[in-house]
């Protein structure tokens, strides 16, 4: 039924099928994965085209001019939810000064996002390093390591706001005990709060994910770089680093997508409609609570698109191999070695076709 | 070479040798490895001192909630208690979270585990688009599904009944991230076994559905655990649907419930309580996960979602 890589790659004899994938396991695929399909698209598929239409809609909640009362169902207002923003904007006062309300939590989420996961993952990899280099004790930190992942976001928020308290252990441990500062108080130390407990219940996670890929960097690599006589920054550099990279890259990726979409710790830390922390995920969900289903969606679908834009960018920059199959990156090679041999083929038989994409002939 | 070489080792003594062969230990050796002892001592505080922080705290009297003293000073159960009480209704809110997660976990484990075997052991044509639509529905926000929704368990449309204060209201968003969750982690587990047991079944006269039923699925069992817990815990610590769809006081789910504690003063935060109650729902997950802890690792690493 099954058949390996390995298998695959034997030669054929047989005359070439049009796709390499047809071997006629689709129909068993398509039965076994249909289940599963089914409720991401009624879960996930449905929701989100409801969203999308939903964002082109307006709560009706004007006077009927006839009868005096409020309207009630929808109207459609096209891009209006979206263009809104700029031509009519709910201003609020943030930490950045005046602006419009979504414009404000745009901000605070990039904010958030680049700062939590740059310190994330210079923390991370340094746990690691310190992991790997370890003699023993290796479980008990792993151990440990593994209970801020573990407490749930929402029960970290409120132990965090205990500590940022203005009368709370941190500015006890700050000796700041008669000049407090108010961290809880919708300010730019709110912002620090909330950076320092993401992530201190997240460096852990990016530390462990990373020690996974620094085990299977082979120890003869690491022999030979010191045979060649290179120095501790250059061995972490030119081989760590380059080694680890397709785990951390990885790592990072779903880190930053978590954080794009931070809910919990602002909302149980500083509270709802504080402006200096609020995400995007905040101000949509604020709208939904108002029944403001139309601008809610809209701010949700570009929360969305923001997410598949930073997915994007890591997959196309990064190389970051999300979906992690080997026979899918075999047959993709493949098709690439085919795509090359023709073009070579056509070269030796000078039927070769240049045009401004494909670079000079020569080359 | 060898000529030279023979004689060189002929007139070393066992006792040279084992000498040469002892490990260096240098003062830049007890350094490396003093430093090494204290960067792995530097992360375990990092890591356990804001939990020693809401330990101690709930150990405290519900009226020193935000005292300061680096040990509570006199211990007291009594926030435990407080937690229970009528007022809080935190053992109710326990009881709905293990509802909701249960639920989650089965359904999403009966709907993964054929659907993980397929992407790890069949070929076929739409197999990328599927791993990435997959990968794809766990990346997205969890607000965008909220919206729509919230609209349509409200009871906003006539066709559709109002689900909200519903188990299933908390249930089926919730399985749009733990499928996903589920269904990778497996995959890559049903991956890690070799595919020559199948053969080997098949060629002693099994069907390919008996094969994965008595060959994989027992020797996939450690794996199929470990993505139960993995999904049980995604699902245990979810607040923002649950904040959403469950509303009522005897619907609250625990990290609900416990981040909306009121004290006996009107608008005093009870710490005391809420720091008891972030111990209790944070406890049985710090067992499952210490207990198998490499399990855990395993998963987490394999997966890389989450």
């Amino acid at each position: 039924m099954a058949v390996t890589t390995a298998e695959r790659t034997a030669p054929v004899a047989t005359k070439r099928k049009k796709n390499a994938f047809s071997d006629g396991q689709g129909a068993l695929a398509a039965m076994l994965l249909a289940p599963t399909m089914l409720v991401l698209l009624l879960v996930a598929g449905i929701p989100i085209i409801m969203s999308v239409t939903e964002s082109f809609f307006r709560t009706n909640d004007r006077i009927d001019p006839q009868t005096g009362l409020v309207q009630t169902g929808t109207n459609f207002v096209g891009f209006q939810n979206f263009t809104d923003i700029f031509a009519h904007p709910a201003t609020v006062v943030g930490v950045y000064g005046s602006m419009d309300r979504l414009v404000n939590s745009f901000i605070n989420t990039t904010l958030f996002t680049v700062v939590c996961v740059i310190l994330e993952t210079v923390l991370g990899v340094s746990m690691a390093l310190i992991m790997a280099k370890a003699f023993r004790g290796r479980g008990l930190v792993r151990a440990s390591i593994l209970v801020p992942w573990a407490i749930p976001t929402i029960v970290s928020a409120m132990m965090w706001k205990l500590i940022f308290n203005t009368s709370g252990v941190a500015n006890k441990v700050l000796g700041l005990t008669n000049n407090p500062i108010l961290w809880l108080a919708d300010n730019k130390y709110s912002q620090i709060s909330i950076i320092v407990a993401d992530v201190w219940k997240t460096a852990p996670f990016i530390g462990l994910l990373t020690l996974a890929g620094l085990q299977t960097i082979p120890a003869e690599v690491y022999e030979a770089a010191r045979v060649d006589g290179a120095n501790a920054w250059q061995t972490f550099v030119r081989i760590t680093l380059p080694m680890v990279k397709p785990a951390l890259v990885v790592a990072v990726l779903f880190r930053t997508l978590d954080t794009l979409r931070m809910f919990d710790l602002p909302y149980g830390m500083i509270g709802a409609n504080k402006y200096s922390v609020e995400t995007l995920s905040m101000f949509a969900y604020q709208e939904t609570m108002q029944t403001r289903y139309g601008p809610a969606a809209a701010y949700s679908i570009i929360l969305f698109f923001y997410i598949v834009l930073v997915a994007f960018l890591f997959v196309k920059l990064l190389g970051a191999d999300v979906v992690g199959d080997e026979e899918l990156k075999a047959v993709n090679a493949q098709r690439k070695r085919m795509k090359a041999l023709h073009q070579q083929q056509a070269k030796a038989a000078g039927r070769v076709r240049t045009n401004v994409t494909s670079g000079s002939a020569a080359s | 070479m060898t000529q030279v070489a023979t004689p060189v080792i002929a007139h070393l003594t066992p006792e040279e040798l084992g000498a040469l062969n002892k490990p260096h230990r240098d003062i830049s050796w007890w350094l490396g490895r003093i430093a090494s002892a204290a960067g792995m001592a530097l992360i375990v505080v990092y890591c356990l001192m804001p939990f020693y922080w809401m330990v101690i705290s709930a150990f405290r009297l519900p009226t020193m909630g935000q005292s300061t003293d680096y040990w509570p000073s006199p211990a007291s159960f009594e926030n435990f208690v407080g937690v229970f009480s009528p007022q809080n209704n935190f053992l109710r809110a326990i009881v709905n979270s293990l509802v909701v997660s249960v639920t989650t976990t089965v359904l999403t484990l009966v709907f993964g585990i054929i659907g993980a075997y397929a992407l790890a052991r069949l070929r076929f044509a739409a197999k990328g688009l599927v791993l990435s639509i997959i990968i794809g529905c766990s990346m997205f926000p969890g607000v965008t599904l909220l919206v729509p929704l919230f609209k349509l368990f409200t009871g906003t449309y006539s066709w559709f009944p109002n689900w909200l204060n519903q188990y299933q209201a908390a249930i089926i968003p919730s399985l749009s991230f733990g499928l996903p969750l589920c269904v990778w982690n497996l995959t890559a587990f049903f991956r890690q076994l070799p595919v020559e047991l199948e053969q080997a079944a098949m060629v002693d006269g099994c069907t390919p559905g008996q094969a994965f039923r008595k060959i994989i699925l027992p020797l996939a069992a450690p794996g199929v655990f470990t993505t139960a817990i993995l999904t049980f815990i995604a699902v245990w610590n979810e607040f923002m649907i649950a904040l959403t769809f469950l509303q009522s006081k005897d619907m609250k789910t625990a990290t609900v419930a416990l981040s909306q504690f009121t004290g006996n003063l009107g608008y005093n935060i009870p710490y005391g309580s809420i720091m008891a109650a972030g111990v209790i729902t944070t406890i049985p997950l710090l067992i499952l996960v210490l207990f198998f802890q490499r399990r855990i690792v395993a998963g987490l690493t394999a997966g890389g979602v989450k």
